[in-house]
């Protein structure tokens, strides 16, 4: 990334015409599959450079051009159609001109199927301290060499295009989702001023997919006006963003439910960050088609493997002597062959003890949503969340009061 | 007898010593074989580092016998107790030969724990003590089907005395008889090979009346313990392998723990070894190092075969620290080298693992200055795909009579590459 000054620009006109007279047919398309009568989900195949996606669908994320001791063939194997990486880690290190040199981070991972990136204003905001938001863009000191750095709109989607990712996401102003008042409200002005500074400074349009992001943090009103605006602009896709930041789960799917409500049924929606299954489950009943969390392979790391009854702890001495799979109607390649008690004893030796619980894990995330999808298709998605919902709590008191509302919105009552 | 089935067939023996040959008849059913000149898989616990079966079987020709320690297995007494079905069937390794070694060849144990009945060995719940009874009731559950009987080989630090060595080969040969009498009876460990362990630290005629001895007792083989590398130099372990082997038996295997690097490998075979632990690309991938040396033989290295160093597929820059085995060796390359961040060839030109045929070393590099997993699991492939196929030419070598080719090309690069 280039230093202070090199990279500001004037914001473009944000002139709608000229935006549209501008557009570019989208190297995507969204075919929908089937709607389930019911509730708004539904099964789409969302057509990218590298091959057809079919939603909904869990992207897992690969921060650093690789998944957690995963091999692309591996991952590939698992029926990974479109994996993450992260343009604020790829653009440190190795940096946006060695990928491009690598033929992209395709090329440079090896990895032949879709790939998104997000912008990198959430990872800096997030993981750098003293970093500083204004007009031009994010502010931040370079933990690596001290320098400071701006990542302004046009340097993200510069970094972004050098990465060759299918998807790129557009660099928005991010508030936490607890935080209210006026900064809300900027915060939401300027994301909406950053879109179109980011669509002018695609330079890859017709290869690389930008995505809109919905800001406004929990204010209805904000949220809003967010999408009118957000929605006359002729992007291929949008994400719902500023939520899953520890936010009340009543206002979390309040406010998704509110954005699908707005979004155009004929673009993909992609809800960021969201990732455990009761969740994905509820918000696919409320309209989204595509989602990305870190959660389940960073857990896989200390031994929690994701089970329709939850989660199971591998690393626990209750598993010693256990010589069950993790789960028994699992078909990953990790519960075919080993037992909840040898991958334990592994976990004191060796690594590849991670890597058992990541494939399984990447394997239970994509397994859900492809049974989810069935279930639209086959028009019985009601009953799939009823039977997903008793399996994962031990009884009705348990069931989240959150979910329970969020499914009755969408006029599932679950018994 | 309870030797199993295993047989050593030799197609040659040359007359320095070095044997050519394959290892027949291994496995309880006697299914699975071995080439010799050989090395055994690596694996802690079961698993070769960092690798899923899937990974793993990313690489062709792997050796058909898997090399587990008491070292990783010790602590898992009692689970495998209630388990009941062995280590291989536990760990979910189907089509292997499982052979159990005393210590993880790779980990050195601490020493001065051992007494006249024990040894330790170092989990990670730390020590666990073994008496020879101990010992043989973890082989009868782990039911490997070859095992290296229990043995005293604290004789490799310096000024080790006389008495000391002479003390572990007593102590060896006891433990030795005390396991072939458990052995023998059980039922567990029936068509199990067990090796005996030649001690005898630095002292030749301890080493040849600790190999008299054990060759006199019903072994299917041999091991040979405290020559390991970075303890004494390559003249004196090779004098002393032969003093070994000139009291050993023509006609069952002879494994050296401990000793890894190519250079070694090629004088130890030449001394007469069959077998090696296979646990040096292990090495070398920890410290973030690709395998790169030569051993191709088709042109003789002095006769001039048209490729000009600057064309050679990769740049050794490792410095020559014989004796520690945790530095790096002038036979790989340190990929954490800034050098390698924008080097978009295959770790090794012309190399089919899985690594090369899919990955630049830039790549390798990043995921190394990232601390990636990935890393570790590329590395492994490409390492042991590359020493393996360094015992396949030299097992050709043999054939060929192209040995001293062999060993101008591997070891002419450690002399033109310091
Ligand atoms: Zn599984
Ligand atoms: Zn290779």
């Amino acid at each position: 990334m280039a230093a202070t000054s090199a990279c500001v620009e004037t914001p473009p006109s944000t002139d709608m015409s000229f935006k549209k007279a501008l557009a570019v047919a989208s190297p995507l398309t969204l075919h929908i599959v089937a709607e389930c009568p019911v509730t708004k989900a539904r099964a789409c195949d969302l057509k990218l450079p590298h091959c057809v996606v079919s939603t909904p669908v869990f992207m897992p994320v690969g921060t650093q051009g690789t998944m957690k001791g995963i091999t692309a063939d591996q991952l590939d194997a698992l029926g990974c159609q479109i994996c993450l990486g992260n343009t604020y880690h790829l653009g440190m290190r190795p940096g946006p001109d060695l990928i491009e040199k690598a033929n992209g981070l395709h090329g440079f991972m090896n990895w032949k199927n879709n790939l998104l990136t997000d912008s990198g204003g959430f990872q800096m905001v997030s993981l750098v301290e003293l970093s500083e938001v204004t007009e031009e863009g994010v502010t931040f000191k370079s933990p690596y060499d001290g320098k400071t750095i701006l990542l302004s709109p046009e340097k993200s989607i510069a970094i972004q295009n050098s990465l060759g990712s299918d998807i790129m996401m557009q660099l928005d102003d991010v508030v936490s989702s607890t935080v209210t008042g006026p900064r809300v409200e900027e915060a939401m002005q300027r994301s909406i001023r950053w879109l179109d500074r980011c669509i002018a400074a695609n330079s890859n349009p017709h290869k690389q997919n930008l995505f809109a992001i919905i800001q406004g943090g929990l204010n209805a009103g904000l949220r809003k006006t967010c999408l009118d605006e957000m929605t006359k602009r002729d992007v291929p896709g949008f994400a719902i963003g500023g939520l899953s930041g520890g936010e009340e789960k009543d206002d979390f799917w309040r406010m998704v439910t509110l954005s699908t409500d707005h979004l155009p049924r004929e673009k993909p929606r992609y809800l960021m960050g969201v990732g455990y299954a009761v969740d994905l489950v509820v918000c696919v009943a409320l309209g989204c088609d595509m989602f990305d969390c870190v959660f389940p392979t960073r857990t896989a790391r200390f031994g929690s493997a994701l089970v329709p009854w939850g989660s199971l702890q591998v690393k626990h001495k209750q598993y010693a002597k256990d010589f069950k799979p993790i789960d028994p109607d699992c078909r990953c390649p990790t519960c075919k062959r080993h037992s909840r008690a040898y991958l334990h004893a592994l976990f004191k030796s060796d690594t590849a003890a991670m890597h058992h619980i990541t494939i399984h894990n990447i394997a239970y995330q994509l397994n859900l949503m492809r049974s989810v999808r069935q279930s639209i298709v086959q028009g019985r998605f009601p009953d799939f969340i009823r039977a997903f919902m008793r399996r994962m709590f031990p009884s009705r008191e348990q069931y989240p009061s959150w979910a329970v509302d969020a499914l009755a919105s969408v006029n599932i009552t679950l018994e | 007898m309870a030797v199993g089935w295993m047989k050593l067939e030799f197609s040659r023996v040359l007359q320095g010593g070095s044997r050519l040959g394959v290892l027949k008849g291994l496995g309880r059913t006697g299914q699975h074989s071995l080439e010799v000149p050989g090395c055994l898989l690596y694996s802690r616990c079961g698993t070769v580092p960092h690798l899923t079966q899937d990974t793993l079987h990313n690489l062709d020709k792997l050796p058909s016998v898997t090399q587990v320690s008491l070292d990783h297995l010790a602590e898992h007494q009692e689970v495998l107790e209630e388990f009941k079905e062995g280590f291989k069937k536990f760990s979910g390794l189907h089509d292997t030969v499982l052979f159990c070694t005393l210590n993880d060849p790779a980990t050195p144990s601490p020493t001065g724990y051992t007494t006249n009945k024990t040894v330790s060995v170092w989990g990670s719940g730390g020590r666990i003590e073994l008496t020879a009874a101990k010992f043989m009731a973890l082989q009868k559950l782990l039911q490997p089907d070859c095992y290296v009987s229990m043995a005293d080989g604290e004789t490799w630090q310096d000024n080790t005395s006389r008495k000391r060595v002479r003390k572990s080969v007593e102590r060896t040969l006891a433990h030795l008889d005390e396991c072939l009498l458990v052995h023998q009876a059980s039922q567990e460990l029936e068509g199990a090979a067990l090796f005996g362990v030649v001690e005898g630290g630095d002292v030749p005629e301890e080493r040849s009346r600790s190999a008299r001895e054990t060759a006199k007792r019903p072994v299917a083989g041999f091991c040979l313990d405290g020559l390991q590398s970075g303890r004494l130099n390559g003249a004196l372990r090779s004098q002393l392998i032969a003093a070994v082997i000139k009291e050993l038996p023509e006609d069952k295997p002879r494994l050296l723990q401990g000793v890894g690097r190519p250079d070694e490998v090629l004088a130890c075979v030449e001394a007469g070894v069959d077998l090696f632990e296979g646990f040096f690309p292990f090495l070398v991938t920890e410290r973030g190092c690709a395998l790169c040396f030569r051993f191709d033989t088709a042109i003789d290295p002095e006769s001039g075969d048209g490729t000009p160093p600057s064309e050679s597929t990769a740049e050794p820059n490792g410095d020559h620290h014989p004796d520690d085995p945790t530095r790096m060796t002038s036979f790989e390359m340190d990929l954490k080298d800034k050098r390698y961040r924008d080097d978009f060839r295959p770790l090794v030109e012309g190399c089919g693992c899985y690594c090369c045929q899919n990955h630049k070393r830039a790549y390798v590099h990043h995921l190394l200055a990232t601390n990636e997993l990935l890393a570790g699991v590329l590395l492994t492939l490409h390492n042991t795909a590359h020493y393996l196929a360094f015992f396949a030419a030299l097992r050709e070598a043999l054939a060929a009579d192209k040995v001293d080719f062999l060993k101008r090309r591997v070891l002419g690069q450690t002399e033109t590459s310091t």
